[in-house]
This record gives structure tokens, C-alpha cells and sequence, in this order.
């Protein structure tokens, strides 16, 4: 069987590349892509315990997980869309009124 | 009704001075000068039959001491101070000269302040003055005895400073609050030695713990010496003696009423009061007697000497009155205490006769002061020139006037010391004798600059004219006061009884004076009182040749001496001297060390360096808020980081979650 | 690597990779919707490695709720908005070696933290068994009913929500 170990580095690998690109990337829509890459990278934690300790626990928190992901990226594109129509730029670096 | 009303209740008599100063200064300036009159007058007064009731009921009781604890002002720990007021045969003395004269002197003040503005002001303060002096005089401990010596030197600063719009005034008034409180200083750390020492400030308590302890030896600097020291360090304030004597000729800038209220009859004696009051303590600190002698020796002949050659007529009392409490002192310095407390009385009668008078002449001479200016005045202001003379010679000491018996018992007391040994009191008496001499001389050279020979000023503009009758009155009651106030001595003198005040004195200083007449004393005293008078004699002489018989002749003696007239004339330079060694060094450390250093370069520069620090920091600070989302996502990979870290490296946390997984 | 090649553990790494490579191309297309269709790689490949793991119904899950609903949004608000190549500016100070350190320090950071646990699981025999349906429905419906009514609201919200953000504006 697969170590759980291999599991969990794999989405920490995951979780640090959803980091990243959360970091650099500059369009909004791929910032929130990098979102979802980082609950995956978490959901995939929680399955991965759920297996060797023989509890239904994690996979049910998974599923919890992915409802609000969902609600939350209906509303978050929503949100992109009115900034989109405000400042006509999908750069998050363009939005910038709350500078000092 | 209690046995002895009025002693019961004391307060009474220095409130009501108080009550009349508040009336004044509350509700006088609308008031013409009459009700100011009889609410100042009256009230004094009424506390002058107060005393007087006092004074009798005292008798009454067989002279028992009476001391009344009346409330309770301060009381921490064991420390107990309160309003408690006495009354003892000193206090008798004491309370009647203060009364007495300043009654006298408010009568006299008055006619004199008649046409001068803030009529009410002033009446308010001489007011204000009384009370705090009989606070002073009546006080049962030494704390309370500072709340009037501390609001007679307040009362003084207001009434020297009267005429605040013009500088030298003002100056004036500053200079004696300031120079008295170099003195106070010395007060207070004599009261806190005392206090530390004994544990209790009451007179009664403190003396007779005191009086159990043993003599300090000459010249050792115990607990005795150092505390009576000193106390009379504040006395050289107070009573103006070397070397904090300075202020008293300044303070001439005031009315003459206060002259001769404040600088000649009350005030300047309170110095002279304590140290009598304090004679047990005194007594066992012979190197502080010893000290306070030669202080009063050497202050008599020096201001003596600055006399000699002033010429406005106030500043030669002035220096004459510094002169005349050197004597004081240096008869408490050789343990005649109650010949000093004599001296003090009679010297209050002809002193402020004698500047009453003065005042008499300057009103006449509508506001002259400069003696240079007078002459020939005795026709023209009989008055104020028989009363004048009467008290030059109870001053000079001429028999059968009061300052004779004075002077003569003072002179005995220092021929016969034994404080630091015979020769001292030889060399002392030598001072004595010879201020004695010049005190003679310069108050007969005022009197004949002043009214006799040829008239120096211009008969058309100035119009000479007697004073009204509430100026002449009370130079009546004092010039009689000058020629009778003595006789209690005189029976000593004469042989043919005891000296009466002594004698009366005699329950308070009983411990320590000398004691009464014997037979070769007696002999000791008579050739000493002939001496006294022949001296005299010889300086009236002096001063009669030079000013009425060759009146050219002080030129030519002014020129021939000159570096010693100049040097007499500047007042030995004395203020120079302290204005650049004591003033110029202070002043510049106020301004640059404590001005410019401490208070805008260290208190403004804390706060406003807090100011412009937050001002900084927000500066700083500001340059995270970007704007910038991508800046703000780190922000948060930073914070989810610390929070990861509590979690693994905190103890609690880390293994809280190590545990849950097991 | 001291074990046997299972079929499993073959299996495993295929999917890893997949998952790896479609993260990393995920960082790398310049176009958004190229960004999109290497994120549902990377959720297919992660729905393969739940069924390795027995969890069937996540999978199932995974497939119809990620890939087939939200990843679907994702793309119609791309093509909504005719998103194009981003612009290459770099005005942020703290996004570039900082965050690259920040990051570093972050995935080692959380790797090690589960890890260090993960080596103290013991793991239960496997018996390949898959986890029935019925147990999950059983503690979803029983023990997590709460949260589970919640989340229904919370869907309410945010259905809600997205209509009025998304609004055309009143002219």
C-alpha cells in the first residue's frame, strides 16, 4: 500500500505551488484558481487520514470543504465581475485605491 | 460665664485685625477713606482693649502661664502642631508694644496716606500685618510662630512694594521677600533639627525636654548649637542684622507709616523675640550665643558707621534701626535677655516716634526726604521738631529718658560677659560704646541738618506746614512713652529698689540672666552709665560744631577723607558685592542651565520628541499600506507562517497537536 | 525507495505527476483559460488518487462538484470577460524574493508539521475495502446535521449573493 506519508508530501508539494501562484501571478480569476488548487491540496490531506485510521471523518469534512468552496467561488467571481466592469483591468496590481 | 473670658477666648485678638483686613480689601474700594477708617482703626483698637483685657486677666490669675490648645492644625504620626496660643510675661511685653503702637501708628497713617490712592489697600495690609504678627507673638509653638513670621515677611513684601507702579518699589519689596527667605530657610532646618531632636515643636514640651539635656561645650557643634544657629540665621533675616541686612534701607521705597510699623517697632524685633523665646536652648549653646553677640556687636557699629554720611532723613533711621537691633542681639548674646526684651520696647517707642516724625517733615515739606534740602525747620513744625528731639535724645541715651535705661543696662550685661571669656565681653563692650558714640552723632547731625541753621530750599515753592492733629497725637503718646518707658528700670538705678522689669521678666528668663545687683556691681554700674553719657555728650558735641557752628567744615572733612566717605557713602559696596557674586551666578543658571537646558531642551524635547517619534513612526509605517494586493497576499503567507509556528514551536500548542493525532 | 513496485504505488505516481504537472502548468500558462484546464487536470487527477484511497463518493464528488461546476464557472466568467494574456507588471516590493522565501518557508514549514505527525498514524490494515456510502450519509445525516443545514443556507447566501453582485447596473 501506498505509505500515507507520500500522500502528505504530495499536497504539501500541491499546497506550495497554490502559495505560489497566489503570490505572482497577476490576474485576479488566476489568483482564485490558486485558491481552489490550495483546498484541494488540503481536501487530499484529509482523505489521505481518513484511510489508515479507518474513520469516515475526513472524507465528510472533504465534503464540507468542497460546498464552500463552491459558494465561495460563486460569490468571488461575482466580485470579479464588478471590478472587471469598474476598472476595466483584470490586474490585480491596477487595483490599488487603497494605497496611502 | 468661664473665669478668665478673654483668655479663654485669645483668638479674638489677632482675628480682629484679621476680619478688619478682609472688610477693607473686600469691600473698601467703593468705601470713602472715613468708614475705611473706622473699620482699620476700630478694629485694631478693639484688639489693643483685648490685649489689654488679656493682659490684666493674666495679672489676675497671679501670672500663672496660660496656654490654650484651640484646634488642631496639623497632627501626622506623633507630630502634633496646633493653633495654640499662650500667655506669659514675655508675651505680655510683647503683645502690648504691638498693639499699642500699631494702634498708634494706624491713627498716624490715616492723616499721612490721606491723599494717596488705594487708600483701602493699604489700611487692608497693615491689617493683614497685625494679624499675623500677633499670631507670631502669641503662638505656643514653634510651627505657629512660622505662620506669622512667614505672613509678616508676606505682609511686608505688600506693603514695601505699595507703590508697585513705580520700580525701585517693587524692586524694593522683592529684595526683602527674597533676602528674608534665605533667612527662613535657616528657620525651617533649625525648626526640623529641633522637631528630629526633641520630637515636639511646643515651647512648654521642647523646653523642658531641653533643659535636661546637657550643655554643649564651646566650640563643639552639637545638636544645640547648630539648631540655635540656625534659628538665628532666620533672625539675621527678619531683624535685618550681617549679613542679611541688605533689604531694610531698601525698604524705605514704603509710606513712612510702615516704616515705622513694620521696620522699626514690630517686625524687624520678631528676630529678637524668637531668640529670647528660645533662651534655653540658647543657653546651652554657649558658642552660639557667643556667635550671635558678635553678630549684633559688629552689626551695631557697622550700620552705625554707614549712618554717618546718608542723607535721605528715612535711610539714616533705616541704618539707625539695623543698628539699634545689633544691640538687641548682642545683650541676648551675653544672656541679658530681658535687657534686650527692655531695649526692644523702649527702642519701639522712640523709633517710630522718631520715624513718625520724619514722616511729619516730609509731608511738610510736601515729599522732601533729602536732608541736604532742609534747615531751619524748628519755628515752622514746633510739633513735629520738640517730639523729634525728645526721641534723638531717648536714642542717644541721656538720662531721664527711656533709652538710657536700655542702652545702659545692654552696655553693663557686655562689660560683665562671660561667654568666651572676659576679653571678649571687653571688646564687645568697646563696639557697644562706641556705636553709642556715633549713634549720638549722626541722629543730633540729623536733627540740626534737618531743622536748625538757614532753610536750603526755596521758601516760595515749598509751603511748610504743620501735620493735622491725627498725625501730631500719636507722636505725643509716643514722645511720652520715650521719656517714661524707662523709669521701670530706675529704681535699680538709683538704688532704691529692684529693676521692675527684670523682675517681671523674671519667671520666663529665670534659669539663665545674670543675677541682681550686689553691692560692686552696683558701683560697676553707675561708672559705665557715666561713661555712656559722656559719650553721648561728646558726639552731640561733635555734631553740634560741625553742622551748627562750622557747617563748612563737612566738606572739607568729606573731601579730606574721601575714600573712606565714598566707601561709608556707597554703603561699603555691600550690594555690588552680592549682586555679582550671588545674583549674576544665579540668574545665569536659571536662565541657561535651568531655562534654556532643563526646561526647552529637556521637558519640551521629551514631549515633542514623543510627538515627532509616533509622527516618525507612522511614517514608517505607512509605507505598508500599498495598496498593493500582491503585497497584502504575502502579508497573509506571513501570517498564516507565524501561526504555523506557534502551533510547532510553541510548547502547549505543538504538542497539543502532536498529542491529538495519538 | 526500499519497497516492492505495487500496482498501487505505481498508480499513485502516475497521478502525483499528473497533479504536479498540472499545478506547475497552472503557474506557468500566461492565459487564463489555459490556467483553468490544467486546474481540472489537477482535479481529476486528485479524484483518481480518493478512489485509490477507497474514498468513492468523495471521488464521485470531486468529479461532479469541482470539475463539473465550479471549474465550469471559472471558465464562463473567463470567457465573460474575455480575460486575455495578463500584462507583466511589477509594481509590488514585497511580492518577489521575499515571497519566494515566504513560500519556501511556508510548504516546508506545513510538509514538515504533518509529517512529523503522520509518521506516528499507524495505518490500519488495508483492506482495500472501499468505504461504503452508507456510513458517510450516516454521520452526515446523524453527527453533522447541523453543519449540514448550514451549509444549505449558506449556498441560499451565496447564491444570493453572486445575483446581486453580478447585476447589470440600473441605467
Amino acid at each position: 500500500m501506498v505509505p500515507t506519508n507520500y500522500y502528505v508530501i504530495l499536497s504539501a508539494i500541491l499546497f506550495g505551488l497554490g502559495v505560489f501562484a497566489f503570490i505572482f501571478k497577476r490576474n485576479i480569476i488566476t489568483i482564485f484558481m490558486s485558491i481552489e488548487l490550495m483546498l484541494n491540496a488540503v481536501n487530499l490531506a484529509f482523505v489521505a487520514f481518513s484511510q489508515p485510521l479507518g474513520k469516515v471523518d475526513g472524507q465528510v469534512f472533504v465534503l464540507f470543504v468542497i460546498v464552500v468552496a463552491a459558494a465561495e467561488a460563486a460569490v468571488g467571481l461575482g466580485i470579479i465581475i464588478l471590478i472587471a466592469r469598474n476598472r476595466q483591468t483584470l490586474n490585480v496590481e491596477r487595483v490599488d485605491l487603497l494605497k496611502l | 460665664m468661664p473665669k478668665y473670658p478673654m483668655l479663654e477666648f485669645l483668638w479674638i485678638v489677632p482675628l480682629l485685625p484679621l476680619l478688619g483686613s478682609a472688610v477693607n480689601g473686600l469691600f473698601g474700594a467703593k468705601w470713602p477713606n472715613k468708614i475705611v477708617n473706622w473699620v482699620a482703626i476700630g478694629s485694631t483698637g478693639l484688639s489693643f482693649l483685648g490685649a489689654l483685657e488679656a493682659v490684666r486677666e493674666f495679672f489676675e490669675s497671679g501670672q500663672v502661664l496660660f496656654h490654650e490648645e484651640f484646634f488642631t492644625w496639623i497632627a501626622a504620626g506623633n507630630f502634633r502642631a496646633g493653633f495654640d496660643l499662650q500667655m506669659d510675661q514675655l508675651t505680655v511685653v510683647m503683645v502690648l508694644v504691638v498693639t499699642g503702637v500699631g494702634w498708634l501708628i494706624h491713627i498716624y497713617a490715616t492723616g499721612y496716606m490721606a491723599h494717596e490712592g488705594g487708600y483701602y489697600r493699604f489700611f487692608s495690609y497693615l491689617n493683614l500685618f497685625m494679624f499675623f504678627m500677633l499670631i507670631l507673638v502669641l503662638a505656643a509653638n514653634y510651627v505657629l510662630l512660622f505662620v506669622g513670621w512667614e505672613g509678616v515677611g508676606l505682609s511686608s513684601y505688600l506693603l514695601i512694594g505699595f507703590y508697585f507702579l513705580k520700580k525701585s518699589a517693587s524692586d524694593a519689596g522683592k529684595k526683602a521677600f527674597i533676602v528674608n527667605r534665605i533667612g527662613d530657610f535657616g528657620f525651617m532646618l533649625g525648626m526640623f533639627l529641633l522637631f528630629k531632636a526633641f520630637g515636639t515643636l511646643d515651647f512648654a514640651q521642647l523646653f523642658a525636654k531641653a533643659d535636661r539635656w546637657p550643655a554643649d561645650a564651646m566650640g563643639h557643634l552639637g545638636t544645640f548649637t547648630i539648631a540655635c544657629l540656625l534659628l538665628f540665621m532666620g533672625a539675621c533675616g527678619k531683624s535685618a542684622q550681617l549679613p542679611l541686612y541688605v533689604w531694610l534701607p531698601d525698604a524705605m521705597e514704603g509710606p513712612t507709616p510702615v516704616s515705622a510699623l513694620i521696620h522699626a517697632a514690630t517686625m524687624v524685633t520678631a528676630g529678637v523675640y524668637v531668640v529670647a523665646r528660645s533662651h534655653i536652648l540658647f543657653a546651652h549653646a554657649p558658642t552660639a550665643m557667643l556667635v550671635v553677640a558678635i553678630v549684633g556687636g559688629t552689626t551695631a557699629f557697622f550700620a552705625a558707621t554707614i549712618g554717618l554720611v546718608q542723607t535721605d532723613i528715612k535711610k539714616v533711621l533705616a541704618y539707625s534701626t539695623v543698628s539699634q537691633l545689633g544691640y538687641m542681639f548682642l545683650a541676648c548674646g551675653v544672656g541679658a535677655f530681658s535687657a534686650g526684651i527692655f531695649h526692644l520696647m523702649t527702642h519701639a517707642f522712640f523709633k517710630a516716634l522718631l520715624f513718625l516724625a520724619a514722616g511729619s517733615v516730609i509731608h511738610a515739606m510736601g515729599g522732601e526726604q533729602d536732608m541736604l534740602r532742609m534747615g531751619g525747620l524748628s519755628k515752622k513744625i514746633r510739633w513735629t521738631y520738640v517730639t523729634m528731639l525728645t526721641a534723638t535724645l531717648a536714642i542717644a541715651g541721656f538720662p531721664p529718658f527711656a533709652g538710657f535705661f536700655s542702652k545702659d543696662s545692654i552696655l553693663l550685661s557686655t562689660f560683665e560677659n562671660e561667654y568666651g571669656g572676659r576679653n571678649v565681653g571687653y571688646a564687645l563692650y568697646g563696639f557697644g560704646l562706641a556705636t553709642a558714640l556715633l549713634t549720638a552723632f549722626y541722629m543730633f547731625r540729623l536733627i540740626f541738618l534737618t531743622f536748625h541753621g538757614r532753610p536750603r530750599f526755596d521758601e516760595h515753592k515749598v509751603h511748610v506746614h504743620e501735620s493735622p492733629n491725627n498725625m501730631l497725637a500719636p507722636l505725643m503718646v509716643l514722645a511720652l512713652l520715650s521719656i517714661v518707658g524707662g523709669w521701670l528700670a530706675a529704681p535699680a538705678m538709683l538704688g532704691t529698689g529692684p529693676d521692675y522689669f527684670s523682675k517681671f521678666l523674671q519667671p520666663v528668663f529665670g534659669g539663665v540672666e545674670a543675677a541682681g545687683a550686689e553691692a560692686e556691681a552696683r558701683s560697676l554700674e553707675v561708672t559705665l552709665a557715666i561713661v555712656a553719657v559722656l559719650t553721648a555728650l561728646l558726639g552731640a558735641a561733635v555734631a553740634y560744631w560741625l553742622y551748627l557752628k562750622r557747617p563748612e567744615k563737612t566738606d572739607a572733612l568729606a573731601k579730606s577723607l574721601k575714600p573712606a566717605y565714598s566707601t561709608l557713602l556707597n554703603k561699603y559696596y555691600v550690594d555690588e558685592l552680592y549682586a555679582a557674586v550671588v545674583v549674576k551666578p544665579l540668574l545665569w543658571i536659571s536662565t541657561n542651565v535651568l531655562w534654556k537646558g532643563a526646561d526647552i531642551a529637556g521637558i519640551d524635547g521629551a514631549v515633542n520628541g514623543i510627538a515627532e517619534g509616533a509622527t516618525a513612526i507612522g511614517d514608517g509605517v505607512r509605507h505598508a499600506q500599498s495598496g498593493n494586493t500582491r503585497s497584502y497576499a504575502v502579508w497573509v503567507v506571513v501570517g498564516a507562517l507565524v501561526v504555523i509556528g506557534v502551533i510547532f514551536f510553541w510548547p502547549f500548542g505543538g504538542k497539543a497537536v502532536i498529542g491529538m493525532v495519538h | 525507495m526500499g519497497r516492492e513496485m505495487t500496482a498501487p504505488l505505481v498508480v499513485f505516481f502516475v497521478l502525483a505527476a499528473l497533479a504536479v504537472i498540472g499545478a506547475v502548468s497552472l503557474i506557468l500558462q500566461k492565459h487564463p483559460i489555459h490556467s483553468a484546464l490544467s486546474l481540472i487536470v489537477v482535479m481529476v487527477a486528485l479524484a483518481g488518487l480518493y478512489l485509490l484511497l477507497g474514498a468513492e463518493f468523495v471521488a464521485a464528488v470531486q468529479i461532479i462538484v469541482y470539475g463539473g461546476a465550479i471549474m465550469v464557472l471559472f471558465v464562463f466568467v473567463i470567457m465573460l470577460l474575455n480575460a486575455g494574456v495578463e500584462e507583466h507588471t511589477n509594481l509590488s516590493k514585497m511580492a518577489g524574493a521575499p515571497g519566494l522565501l515566504l513560500v519556501v518557508a511556508l510548504a516546508g514549514f506545513v510538509a514538515a508539521t504533518i509529517a512529523k505527525s503522520a509518521e506516528s498514524v499507524h495505518a490500519a490494515p488495508q483492506t482495500g475495502e472501499l468505504a461504503s456510502t452508507l456510513e458517510i450519509s450516516n454521520m452526515i445525516f446523524k453527527d453533522f446535521v447541523y453543519p449540514f443545514e448550514l451549509t444549505s443556507f449558506l449556498i441560499l447566501v451565496a447564491v444570493l449573493g453572486a445575483t446581486v453582485l453580478a447585476q447589470r447596473e440600473k441605467s
